[in-house]
């Protein structure tokens, strides 16, 4: 009788949308994530730059040795899910897209928005605005574009 | 890297943001065609995978034909990246192979620069699919043979014959696992994108 629930099929989906309470749609009003919105978390304090306003020539990225200090306010936060940690954390060291987000998690693309969404909501991240689909992006882009790969 | 600095910070200042402008190509064909491959050539990280789930429920016309026991399906899509400038990434994305995951083509097609459909000479049918729908949304694509080492060469003409491809569109052979062929294809898509919004915008300029 209680084999049904044990189907295997149901494992992978069903267990990544428990993270996000069974919700299957992100809060925001960004609706859809795109696949390439970046996502950007500040440091707390204020400011993706150097946090020691002296040295203004110090690598954006946090000293990875640092890391227990850097983030320990999301990782004091009970009411965050490791999820929710891992993405705030990551998006620390340097903006990802939402793709890149769902493939180092390893949860689906709709988990990731859902969870995300909960982070915009508490302005713990924001997220870039992509290129609104009905334009394409200036010629001088596309020249850049194509610049940039020839050099490849 | 000093290149066209100033319009790039002018744009993003239009924008009113700081971080880098996304943009992304999708690299569309059949089963098997070399998509990842070609994907891989190029990007600066290992090809990654973004998945989504879908069940039963949600897509009543999946096939399963064989995998009755089977009630969710998961749609990979692998993706690359190239970091063309401070201020500018391109992403690439393999489309999901089978043709009834339309509505994910939806998502992947909004807003992106272009397309490559890529094609097999044994098995060129495999992208019919692929062509129809660019053609029909009028997203800019171009077509690129991967010419797989056992398969027999067909003269450019000859294949875009059997596409029925309009003559705008261009068509090149390539070899999806060097990066240099790899890397023509996707200034094939730019270039063609930059002709075609450039065809778009003169009409409305007269």
């Amino acid at each position: 009788m209680t084999d049904r629930w044990f189907d295997d099929a149901a494992g992978p989906v069903v267990r990544p949308y428990a993270m996000t309470r069974g919700r299957t749609r992100s809060s925001t009003e960004e609706a859809k994530l795109d696949l390439i919105a970046l996502v950007i978390a500040d440091r707390p304090g204020g400011g993706t730059g150097p946090r020691d306003p002296g040295d203004a020539e110090a690598p954006e990225e946090a000293p990875t040795g640092a890391e227990g200090t850097e983030d320990s306010d999301v990782h004091a936060d009970r009411t965050l899910a490791p999820e929710h940690v891992e993405i705030v954390t990551r998006c620390r060291r340097e903006p990802l897209s939402v793709a890149e987000l769902s493939a180092a998690l390893d949860l689906p693309l709709g988990v990731v928005r859902v969870l995300i969404g909960d982070l915009v909501d508490r302005s713990l991240v924001r997220v870039s605005r992509p290129v609104p689909p009905a334009e394409l992006p200036d010629e001088s882009i596309l020249r850049e574009v194509i610049s940039g790969l020839k050099a490849l | 890297m000093v290149f066209g600095r100033s319009e790039r910070a002018k744009a993003r200042k239009r924008r009113g943001a700081s971080e880098p402008l996304t943009l992304k190509i999708l690299v569309a064909g059949g089963f098997g065609v070399g998509k990842t491959t070609l994907v891989g050539a190029v990007s600066e990280i290992r090809p990654l995978r973004t998945e989504e789930a879908l069940t039963e429920a949600g897509r009543p016309v999946d096939d399963l034909a064989g995998v009755e026991a089977k009630s969710t399906t998961t749609v990979a899509m692998d993706f690359g990246r190239i970091t063309i400038s401070d201020e500018l990434v391109l992403y690439l994305f393999g489309t999901p192979g089978q043709d009834r995951f339309w509505f994910l083509w939806d998502e992947l097609a909004q807003g992106a620069l272009g397309a490559v459909v890529l094609a097999d000479t044994r098995r060129l049918a495999d992208s019919f699919a692929a062509i129809d729908y660019f053609e029909r949304r009028h997203i800019p694509f171009t077509v690129a043979v991967n010419c797989f080492d056992d398969a027999e060469e067909f003269p450019a003409e000859t294949v875009r014959e059997a596409l029925d491809l309009d003559e705008d569109v261009p068509l090149t052979l390539c070899d999806a696992r060097e990066r240099a062929s790899a890397r023509d294809v996707l200034v094939g898509v730019v270039e063609h994108a930059l002709a075609h919004s450039a065809a778009r915008r003169e009409p409305a300029a007269t």
